[in-house]
This record gives structure tokens, C-alpha cells and sequence, in this order.
């Protein structure tokens, strides 16, 4: 696995617009993104309302992705190349989901949506209408997902990940500030967890930043890559980030996105807390 | 939708006595900026959030008292502004491009 194998420019992009075994995916936070124009061939998936269950919180499970990605088209031999807004985190958390549910030939475009309109590339309002096909999809790849007693076991023994803000990680935040700050959980993080926060492992316009900065950005921070690692953020987006830096750019063995995240941690009776911007 | 909306996007809805608010909107020429992508900074200069700009080139944050920094980037260009939040406060910016 290489940085060639898993992450594309948009010269590759443009140049695949009409390559039939190319699928483009967008995937945002703001899913009117998509309406408002799109990569030409671009299908669209909601974070939100295709990839999670719709009543208990989980993802959907392996029969309601087949028959998502049969819908769109998406075929087991596609190479499917996502992008999004928000710096990719959606499409990081995608690209993450489609590895969980066996999807080897994934890619993400670097920089993503953002740095597409930057560079002001076209993009179109037309919507692709693609042939149905018959997805069928491996049982969840859960060396990969980290659940909450993982994160428990994982105090002070693995390398735990809080990529969230130092407003956040520290506690004088409760969400990404382009959220409401009133929220059910409480403030803080994992004890013994390191911030590196998501954004420090992107440039401004939203690309990744080379993997010898990457590595020198973990391992300076503490990060033991001998260990395993758990990443995690509010919802589990922006640890998808870092999650497909660690894993996938930098090939990192044993390293899982904990989707339950904040949300879920920072909600649980008696789980130890820790505030502050740590040491 | 022509010339931008002065002050940030409509706060209906959402309790502004519980929230620093950081918002405003970005011009070119008198007309707004879209797409446009704003970020927030904390006083270290790390990034806290970033959004798009509105059609109407609109941009809002829900920080925590302090100072930050806004900077926006749009095509070709890239501009910052220092802004101080209070709880309960509505920090209002107008920022051209």
C-alpha cells in the first residue's frame, strides 16, 4: 500500500471523468452541497441518512449497504474515488466505511471538494444516471472499528488518538465551532489520550501533508507506533481523517477509528474523564 | 441572489445568550464570495473549524471567549482577521477579498 494506491489529484480525476470503471462518490456534511454542483459523474451519498441505521445508532448493516451501493450503481469492480467538503472528513469516514465492508479499491481525492472549487474546476448540476448493479459486500472488517470498551482497555496501555480541536480535547469546547456548544456529554477526553489535532495532518487547502512530516507529526506528539492505536473525534469524521493517514497513507498496522467517539464517551456513567490541555 | 446580506446569517433558533458567536460575511467588489471557505483559529493559531460561505457569502462560528483568528480563503486569494468573542455576543465582521 502506497500514498499512489489510495489517494488521487484532480488531474487524475479529470482525466478519469469518462473512465467507465471509475466511480466518483460525494460525501458531505452539508448534503446540499451535492445539489448546488458536483464533479460531472458524481453519485452522492449521505453520511447521515444512507450510511447510518435509521433508529438505533449504528451504521447499516451489510444487506442495506449492498442494496445502498446496487442502487447507485456501484459495482464490486468499480474504483471508487471519494471526495467531499470539510476537508474530506466525510469522505474519509466513507472511504473508511467501504474498507469496513470489504471495498479494497477505494480512493480519496486530495483536498477534496474545497480545493476543487478553489482552483475553480467544473462542476455540474446534471445528475449521472447509473445502471444498477448486484454489490455484494464482506462481513464488517471490525480490526478496523473500535468500540467502547476498547477505548476503556486501551487507557494507558495502546496509543490513544483525540484529533479534535485543543478547545475541544481541553474542554472549553464541546463541538466543532461551527456547531452549537449546548450538548448532552460532558467536556474533556480519554485520559492518557495525546491531541493531535485532524487538521494539523492536512495543508489549508485541505491536501495531506508529506509522510515524512506525517510521521514526524505523530511521533513527536507520542504516538508509539509499535502500539495499536485508537483514534477518535465526536462522531468518529474527523478520526476517519486520521484513521486514512495513519493506515493508509503511512501504512500504520492496528490502528482503528472509534466511531462512537465523544458522543458516545463522553456520555457513559462512571468513565474516567480527564480536562485540561494535557501534558 | 444579488449583493450581500450585512451581518452574518439569521440566528433564529438558536440561543445566542449561551453561545460566543463569531460571524459576517465576505465581498469581492461589493459582491458576496461563494464559495468561499472560512476558518477559525485559537489564539495559538490551530485550526478550530472552518465552513463554507453561503450564496450570499455568509459565514458563522460558535466559539468560546477568547481571541481568534478568521482567516478566509478564497480563488487566489487569502486574508486573515483578528476578532475577540463573548458569551452571550455576536462578533460581527464584514471582510473583503
Amino acid at each position: 500500500m502506497s500514498r499512489a494506491d489510495v489517494l488521487v489529484d484532480a488531474d487524475w480525476v479529470e482525466a478519469h471523468l469518462d473512465d467507465p470503471s471509475v466511480v466518483l462518490v460525494e460525501v458531505d456534511e452539508d448534503t446540499t452541497a451535492y445539489e448546488k454542483g458536483h464533479i460531472r459523474g458524481a453519485v452522492r451519498l449521505d453520511w447521515k441518512t444512507d450510511l447510518q441505521d435509521p433508529v438505533k445508532r449504528d451504521f447499516v448493516d451489510r444487506p442495506t449497504f449492498e442494496a445502498l451501493l446496487s442502487e447507485r450503481g456501484i459495482g464490486n469492480d468499480h474504483t471508487v474515488v471519494l471526495y467531499g467538503g470539510n476537508n474530506n472528513w466525510f469522505a474519509s469516514y466513507a472511504y473508511w466505511y467501504f474498507r469496513l465492508y470489504g471495498h479494497d479499491a477505494v480512493k480519496l481525492l486530495d483536498g477534496g471538494r474545497k480545493k476543487w472549487e478553489l482552483d475553480s474546476r467544473e462542476l455540474v448540476a446534471d445528475i449521472p444516471e447509473r445502471t444498477p448493479t448486484s454489490y455484494a459486500a464482506s462481513e464488517q472488517d471490525t480490526s478496523i472499528r473500535a468500540f467502547r470498551d476498547d477505548v476503556l482497555a486501551a487507557i494507558g496501555v495502546e496509543n490513544l488518538v483525540d484529533v479534535r480541536s485543543p478547545d475541544e480535547y481541553s474542554g472549553r469546547l464541546l463541538a466543532p465551532a461551527h456547531l452549537p456548544q449546548e450538548q448532552s456529554q460532558r467536556p474533556g477526553h480519554v485520559p492518557t489520550a495525546v491531541n493531535i489535532p485532524w487538521s494539523k495532518a492536512a495543508n489549508d487547502d485541505g491536501t495531506f501533508r508529506d509522510d515524512d512530516d506525517l510521521t514526524t507529526l505523530y511521533v513527536g506528539a507520542g504516538v508509539d507506533l509499535a502500539k495499536d492505536t485508537i483514534a477518535y473525534c465526536r462522531i468518529g469524521e474527523r478520526s476517519a481523517h486520521t484513521w486514512f493517514v495513519l493506515h493508509e497513507l503511512l501504512g500504520v498496522q492496528n490502528v482503528k477509528n472509534y466511531d462512537g467517539s465523544w458522543t458516545e464517551y463522553g456520555s457513559l456513567v462512571g468513565v474516567p474523564i480527564e480536562l485540561g490541555d494535557g501534558s | 441572489m444579488c449583493g450581500a446580506v450585512a451581518g452574518g446569517p439569521d440566528i433564529s433558533g438558536v440561543d445566542a445568550t449561551k453561545e460566543a458567536v463569531i460571524q459576517g460575511f465576505v465581498t469581492k467588489g461589493g459582491d458576496p464570495v461563494s464559495p468561499a471557505y472560512v476558518r477559525l483559529l485559537d489564539g495559538s493559531g490551530e485550526f478550530t473549524a472552518e465552513v463554507p460561505t453561503s450564496a450570499t457569502g455568509q459565514f458563522r462560528f460558535f466559539a468560546a471567549p477568547g481571541t481568534w483568528t478568521v482567516r478566509v480563503l478564497a480563488p487566489g486569494a487569502s486574508v486573515d482577521r483578528a476578532v475577540r468573542a463573548e458569551l452571550g455576543e455576536v462578533a460581527d465582521l464584514a471582510i473583503t477579498v
